[in-house]
């Protein structure tokens, strides 16, 4: 007999009912084992205004599935919408197509659930709070107990070895040092996902360097799942298992290029052969993604030429 | 605020005070009445100035001496306290009335912005009064208060609150709507509630903006007491009946009004540089802590 995806069905070993439920039910239950943590689908996003006042789209027809424990990078130049698609994975902002699913719940649920650490490219402390009480602020609105939030914290701190600066106020503390300790309270939650938006954009390129290290260390012993907005090609291939790369007007994912590097990276594996040709990749997916830009911006070109801009 | 600033501004309002005794001595000295002393011996000496001035005469500006003098002076005749020791007394009497009317005045102007900050409906709807209501002259409304609510300590404190609270509403205001969008994100990614960003985000960030307005209130509140205190249905006490009741003795004795002025700006200095202090502990630990 057909069963249709929704109709009830239930899985028996004897007598013991092991599933009851539909076969979309079914579905959504065996990719949460494969461990899919978000799932984009036909997901787009068009943001009011714009010349013709029709609105700007920012996103188009992004599909994208993310597993436990991945590091994916978004890369892409300005306007690509790298941001806005981390942004609607984080439900800071809403789609306007599409469906975004984060650990089989909604983007929304997904956030108030706070299944979500958020890391800026400003590391936007709070001035009148001292680095600890900073990296205690999400715990403090969970209402966790003072005791258990001192604990936490102090544990983040070291974890991105501030340990020694837990009584300094943010402004006393260098760039890198400020964004170590944004990452620890991103971290503080224990998060399913870590979202971090061209987090290390301002740093000077030896601080961002070892700060790529510091991550991936972090990474390493948090088993979080990392979505990572960078402009630069090096960091995103150093850092990440999957590189994402995507082209603007309208924004949308060009390419995805696995990263086979050994998982352990250190400073040796920016010398490594296949880190250069693995570069080299991602930086002519993003040529040809600009390529593609053009030619499409080009027919618009030919299209106002050949029909005039209208009376 | 290092001890080197602390004692830089000690010897600031020092100085200006001493320039203030310049001034006002040197004026009596260009002209106005002649100046009497005894030299030792007990004989008078005559100091005339050299101009005819009616604004500098003994009886427009009485010498700094003189008022220093009658505070130690009986207050009216016939009685054993001092000047000095009933305008301490009033300025207390006074002084509590202000204060009741500034922390009422805070508390309503920060609870105003605080509903007007979550709700563009209602800021748009009240706001307009609230500036309108600072366009009524206080000297009008001040006995239509003190009939509604009696001549006692309330009405006084309401003339007082009445003068705080547009300020510290309006400051309040721009300062819980100015914080970093950024760090309202952060937030919304926590799922802050409204409750949790408002007392973690919003008015830490606004307290800077905030005490610039309270410093205003705290003098505000003072003027507040004095013309409550003052008007026909006010106060038996406190420093704004006794400006009333010197006023009336000027002729015989101008210097007492003037001390009466000289306790009200000392009274209003005080309220100032205890908000001043309370700014300086609040804000300690953040980068810009002290603007002034």
């Amino acid at each position: 007999m057909p069963a249709s995806p929704s109709a009830p069905l239930s899985i028996r070993t004897s007598d013991t009912v092991v599933f009851s439920g539909s076969i979309t039910d079914l579905l959504d239950e065996a990719r949460a084992n494969a461990g899919v943590v978000v799932e984009m689908k036909g997901v787009g996003k068009i943001f009011a205004g714009g010349k013709d006042g029709l609105g700007v789209e920012a996103l188009t027809d992004i599909d994208l599935s993310i597993r436990r424990g991945e590091f994916i990078s978004l890369i892409g130049p300005s306007g690509c919408g790298k941001s806005t698609l981390l942004r609607t994975v984080g439900d800071l902002t809403g789609v306007s197509a599409g469906s975004v699913t984060v650990n089989g719940k909604t983007a929304q649920q997904a956030r108030l659930d706070r299944d979500y650490g958020m890391v800026f490219q400003a590391p936007i402390l709070f001035d009148w709070r001292t680095v600890q009480r900073n990296v205690e602020l999400p715990l403090e609105i969970t209402g966790m107990s003072k005791a258990d939030r001192a604990a936490k914290a102090k544990a983040m701190l070291s974890l991105v070895e501030l340990a020694d600066f837990a009584g300094h106020h943010p402004w006393q503390l260098s760039g890198g040092m400020q964004q170590r300790a944004a990452i620890a309270r991103a971290l503080a939650l224990d998060p399913s996902i870590l979202l971090m938006d061209e987090p290390f954009g301002a740093l000077d390129e030896m601080t961002r360097e070892r700060m790529n290290l510091e991550l991936l260390r972090i990474w390493d012993r948090t088993e979080t799942t990392v979505i990572f907005v960078t402009h630069s090609i090096p960091e995103a291939v150093f850092l990440s298992t999957r590189v994402v790369v995507m082209s603007p007007r309208p924004g949308r994912i060009t390419k995805i290029v696995p990263i086979d590097l050994p998982r352990r990276r250190d400073i040796e594996t920016r010398e490594m052969e296949r880190y250069f040709e693995l570069v080299t990749e991602v930086r002519e997916a993003l040529r040809a993604g600009e390529g593609a830009a053009l030619g499409a911006s080009g027919d618009v070109a030919r299209r106002v030429a050949a029909e005039g801009l209208g009376g | 605020m290092s001890r080197r600033g602390v004692v830089r501004g000690v010897l600031m309002v020092l100085g200006f005070i001493l320039l203030l005794l310049l001034v006002w001595e040197g004026a009596k000295a260009l002209g106005g009445d002649p100046w009497r002393f005894q030299d030792g011996s007990g004989a008078e000496v005559v100091y005339r100035p050299p101009f005819d001035w009616p604004v500098t005469s003994d009886r427009a500006l009485p010498h700094v001496w003189t008022i220093w003098n009658a505070l130690s002076s009986p207050v009216q005749r016939q009685q054993t306290q001092t000047l000095g020791e009933f305008l301490f007394g009033a300025a207390l009497y006074t002084g509590r009335e202000a204060l009741l009317g500034f922390l009422a005045g805070a508390v309503l102007g920060v609870a105003l912005a605080a509903i007007f900050v979550h709700s563009k409906t209602a800021e748009r709807a009240f706001v307009p009064y609230v500036v309108a209501s600072q366009t009524i002259p206080i000297l009008a409304l001040a006995p239509l208060i003190a009939f509604a609510f009696g001549n006692g300590v309330v009405g006084i404190v309401i003339v007082a609150t009445y003068l705080t609270f547009f300020p510290v509403t309006i400051a309040a205001l721009r300062g819980l709507a100015a914080s970093d969008p950024r760090a309202m994100e952060l937030m919304r990614s926590c799922a802050a509630s409204k409750w949790a960003i408002f007392w973690k985000l919003r008015f830490p960030s606004s307290l800077p903006y905030l005490f610039s307005a309270l410093k205003i209130a705290a003098t505000a509140s003072i003027v507040g007491a004095i013309v409550g205190e003052g008007n026909p249905g006010g106060s038996q006490f406190g420093l704004g009946r006794s400006i009333l009741n010197f006023n009336e003795q000027y002729g015989s004795g101008p210097e007492k009004l003037w001390a009466a002025i000289l306790a009200a700006s000392l009274l209003g200095v005080t309220f100032f540089l205890i908000v001043r202090v309370v700014e300086h502990v609040v804000l300690r630990g953040r980068p810009d802590a002290d603007m002034g």
